[in-house]
Parts: structure tokens; sequence; C-alpha cells
């Protein structure tokens, strides 16, 4: 069977909030010097469920699509040394600041004209703009069915058999092929790149291509998208708080300045 | 009504998710907020509910500020869930044509939003945290990069489509006086032969006592807690002010803790009037769930951690020694408060 993998390389989420910076006027993130790009956590560990499949021992090639600039391809060698087969990368000039209904349609065709692929992962958000859209956009504009939230994969007969992440719990969701799984981080910890893997990442196929090779107009989608919906503003909030640094020489001592403050607070 | 005139009373449309019957939280929430938008407008808060709504569940919707609530019950209940209020929603908006469909920030309203908006080509946003009207334009304010940062988007179809966050906004006091009507709907048999079945739904134990996102005090912990041992700790402190213990995505990740206790950006959010954060960094993600509750208490061993920003009371010391010696201190209070008669002048 044919897995792809849809992936994103984006700023660090873990930078910390007092360096996190926004130019409002362009209304995108100022990247921080010196700090690398990375993929999304979450679409790496759609990478790490596409490789649990082939671990359960079902025959599969692995591909990799990712629609973003040049600097991308670090996210996909990263992809290729944790053991996709090969990949497909879509060169972006910009449509991605858009927003994710854009890229949904933009992956989606690529899905269609790389395919046919049996299975399509991707990360339950992007951990950038946090929408969630792409997978479901992507299933909804290939008409087939999508599931949403998965914290385990696996293929049975003919079959995928998903276990998915619920409010209040879980529910183990079948449905047929080909279908969308969107991975929740409840998967768990995406593998390390493999020596192996890595070594022969190099000589993995790697097709790069435009919108306009795959017959897309980006104009046309930027106009399309706007004609919907517009991104105003980009800002980050302003917090207010003065933290209250309680000191005391023991525990005991910590805790007594504890209860009275959050006494004299009304919060006990 | 002429579809002339059906297509003129148009409002807000609400994905009211049920539990055991009964409407989730969200629902009222999403009703403040539809009527704040509705204004002094003549467009209606319309509620769709399925499965098998109980009367008092119609009331408590109508109470809330529903003028109308359609019903509608799917018999078999192994179809998948976002499947069915697909196909009951596009019914709904035959019949119904409102400026803005809204659904709860939750597994199915973040599948279904985006399905919904695709099927029909509409304008999105997920996860708001606020809306308001510009004109005949809603523009949604939600938080993006783990929380750090807020975009602003103006949505231009109609309707246009949007999830909103769990506590963003306070619902209206309940007016058992509100009178509202309620329409069942009978849904034509639907196409299921590529619908994904669910075959078992689990719920996750959330232990004794009130949920996460309904207790008045709330103590997580995080990394910083070093395994799962130090929840217990958590829980006795919890027990002793009366509130119910969560936890950081990482210490859910590392399994010393269940995934229903995740508190965060992909977890649960949380708003109690105090909040106990004990080896957590605070990282905007962790935030995200949260940054409204009234009062954040940090115990963190890293004087730099970024928790302390968001903090208004913070201690730096070993959790292993300042919880045990605060639980001892909240049973004296106790003590002393009981001991003051209750009629004294």
């Amino acid at each position: 069977m044919r897995i792809a993998v849809c992936i994103k390389e984006i700023q660090n989420p873990e930078i910390a909030a007092s360096v996190f910076r926004v130019d409002e006027e362009r209304k995108q993130v100022i990247p921080l010097e010196g700090m690398p790009l990375v993929t999304s956590p979450f679409d790496e560990q759609a990478i790490e469920a596409a490789m649990r499949i082939r671990d359960a021992g079902v025959q599969c090639q692995v591909t990799v699509l990712t629609f973003g600039p040049e600097s991308a391809k670090a996210a996909i060698k990263r992809a290729l040394s944790m053991g996709a087969d090969n990949a497909v990368h879509t060169l972006d000039a910009g449509l991605e600041l858009v927003g994710s209904t854009t890229v949904a349609r933009v992956l989606a065709e690529v899905v269609k004209q790389s395919g046919p692929f049996d299975l399509i992962l991707t990360g339950r958000q992007a951990a950038d703009w946090d929408a969630g859209i792409v997978g479901c956009g992507i299933a909804q504009l290939l008409h087939i069915p999508v599931v949403t939230f998965a914290k385990s994969v696996q293929i049975e007969e003919s079959r995928v058999v998903v276990e998915r992440v619920l409010d209040d719990g879980f529910e183990s969701v079948q449905t047929s092929m080909p279908c969308v799984v969107t991975i929740s981080n409840e998967l768990g910890e995406p593998r390390k790149a493999s020596l192996r893997e890595t070594m022969r990442a190099a000589k993995k196929p790697m097709v790069v291509q435009t919108l306009e090779t795959i017959g897309l107009d980006a104009a046309k989608l930027r106009s399309e998208a706007e004609c919907l919906q517009t991104r105003e503003r980009l800002f980050v909030p302003h917090k207010n708080v003065e933290c209250d640094v309680l000191l005391g020489a023991s525990a005991e001592e910590l805790a007594k300045q504890i209860v009275s403050k959050l006494s004299a607070s009304r919060l006990l | 009504m002429s579809p002339e005139e059906l297509g003129k009373a148009n409002g807000i449309l609400i994905v009211g998710e049920t539990v055991d019957g009964a409407p989730v939280p969200l629902v009222a929430e999403m009703l403040a907020l539809a009527r704040r938008l509705i204004g002094s407008g003549n467009g209606l808060a319309c509620v769709l509910v399925l499965g098998d709504a109980s009367s008092s569940a119609t009331r408590e919707i109508v109470a809330a500020g529903a003028d109308r609530v359609y019903l509608t019950a799917y018999n078999e209940t192994d179809l998948y869930a976002s499947d069915m209020w697909l196909e009951a929603v596009r019914n709904v908006l035959t019949r119904f044509a409102p400026d803005l469909v809204l659904a709860g920030h939750t597994s199915l309203g973040a599948e279904l939003a985006p399905r919904l908006a695709f099927e029909l080509n509409l304008a999105l946003a997920t996860g708001c945290e606020a809306l308001s009207k510009e004109e005949d334009t809603f523009v949604a304010t939600r938080p993006c990069f783990g929380h750090k940062a807020r975009e602003v988007i103006s949505l231009r179809s109609k309707p246009a489509v949007a999830t909103v966050r769990a506590r963003s906004i306070d619902p209206l006091e309940p007016d058992p006086g509100r009178t509202g009507e309620s329409l069942v709907l009978v849904l034509d048999e639907m196409n299921t032969s590529t619908s994904p079945r669910v075959s078992s739904r689990t719920r996750e134990d959330t232990g004794e006592g009130p949920s996460l996102e309904k207790a008045n005090v709330v103590v997580a912990g995080g990394r910083g807690l070093g395994g799962p041992e130090g929840f217990g700790e958590l829980e006795r402190l919890a027990e002793c002010l009366g509130g119910v213990v969560g936890a950081s995505r990482v210490a859910c990740d590392l399994g010393w803790c269940p995934h229903s206790r995740q508190i965060g950006l992909t977890g649960k959010t949380v708003t109690p009037a105090l909040y106990i954060a004990i080896g957590i960094s605070g990282a905007s993600h962790h935030m995200a769930g949260c940054g409204n509750a009234g009062a954040i208490l940090a115990i963190n061993s890293d004087p730099e951690a970024a928790i302390f920003k968001e903090a208004r009371f913070g201690v730096v010391g070993d959790y292993r020694e300042i919880v045990p010696a605060l639980v001892r201190e909240l049973a004296h209070f106790k003590s002393r408060q009981a001991t003051v008669p209750m009629d004294a002048p």
C-alpha cells in the first residue's frame, strides 16, 4: 500500500514567549535569529504513525509531501532519515501565508497527482497557525473519509483502524481506504533518525515541483481565498501580571506564606 | 413561512453537542455569544441537537438563550459522529439560512467545522476566543503560535463557520421563563457506504468529584514532578482544597497522568478561581488551557521558569517539601476556621 505523510516546516514552537515577536505590518512572525526551523511536532508524529504501520509488518511505501519554501528540504531530509521512502516537495513562494484553506487545496492536488495513495496522514494541526484545517480539507476536497485526532493507526486487512481521542476518552473507528487520518500528540514520541536511513536518505527519490508544474495558479488560489476571508491582524497580546514571589527559609514558612496570601485573596 | 421569509430569518446556528442527553457547557457559552452577536437584531439563535435529547435538555437550551431547537435522531449508534452532524447541519441549512454556524472547538467540532467549510466553500476560523460583527462581516480572534499570538480574521461568506474554545465566554444566567420553539427534523437515510464506523467508545475515568472544567481549584503537575509518584502528592493537595488534579502535555505523554487530565492547547481548557501549577514550566501551549484562571500559584524549582511571568503568586523551591508542608498548613488553617463559632458576633 502507499502512504502519504503531509509535513510542514515551521518556526520552533518551543520558542519562549519572552523572545517571540511578530511583524504586525506584514502580519507574520519575525524569525528568531540562529534558531533553526523544525518539522511541526504533530507531523513528526504522523511520520512515526506511518513507520509503526510498516513495523507491524504491512508492506508500504511512505511518501512525504510538503508545500513550503526551498528550506523545507531540511524537513524532508529528516522524514527520509526516519524511514520514509521518497518525497514530493511543492515549492511555495508565499502562498502559505494566505491561510490553511489554500494549503489544503494545494496538498489535495499534490495527493491526487502523486498518488494514488491508500492512506494520507497529517498532524492534527501545524504548530504555527494551530488551525487544524488541512487534513479535513484534503479529505473533503478528495471526497474521502477523514478521522481526526488519532492516537494509533493500524491496518487490518483492507481497513484502517484508528484509536481516536475524544474530549472524555477514546473511540475505536474503522474506515475504508483511501482515507485521511490526522495524528494527535497522544500517539507518543516520534523515533529519531536512524543511521542506516540517514545514510540512505540522500539517495531516496525527491520530486521538486512548482505550483505551475501541477497546473495550479497561485494568483487565482490567492484571490479565491481572499474573497472568502482575510487575516486582518497578527499581534502578541499584552500580559499584565506581576508575580508576587513568596519567600521563606523553610518549606513550613513558605506554606504559611502561601496560605496567608491565598486566604487574604479569598482563594481558600 | 415561505422560502423567502425563511431566507430572511437569519441568525446563528449552533452545533449542540450533548453528553448523556444533556447539553455540554459550551452550548450555553456559544448561546451567550450568539445573543451578543445578534444584539437587538431580529436574527434567531438556533441550536441543533442530535440524538436523544430529553425535553429538559431542550428547556435548558432555550433558557440559555436559544430561540429554536432542532431535534433529530439517528438510531445507528455506530455511525461516525462528524458524518452524522455534517448531514444534519447541511439539512438544517436548507431550511434556515444563518449568517454563522458555531461549533465548540471539541473533538467533534474541530473536525466537523472544516469539513462543512470545504464542502460548501465557506469562510472558516477554528479555535476562536472572540467573535464580533462589523457591519455584515464576522471578525474572529483566535490564538495561534501555541497561544503566543492572536490573529484576527474577517469571514465573508454566508454563513461563515467558526469553532469556539471552551470557557472563552461566560454563559448567560439561565432564564427559565424564556420561550423558544423546538422542531423535529426527519432526515433522509444517510449514504453510509464509505463512512467510518465506530466499534467502541471508552470514557476515561476522570475520578470522583467535579470535572476539571467545572472545578473551582485545579492542581496541575508537569515534567518538574520527576515521575508519576508526584501526582499522589498533588492529589492530597487537591483533596484539601476541594480541587481536581490536571497535568501538562509532557506529563500525560510520559504516561504519568491520563490524557483526559491534560490541560493546554491540545487538551482541556480550565478556568478555576485558583490554578496551582507545580513543576510546570509555563510553555505558551500549556497556558492556552489555564491562562484565564482567576489566579495562578506557581511552584517551581527553576526561578527562570516562564510560569512566573504568568502567575500571581510564585514559590521557588522543591515541591516535594513544599506540597506536604502546604497540605499540613491547610489542615491547620481549616481547623482554626472550624473553631471560630459560626454565630460569633
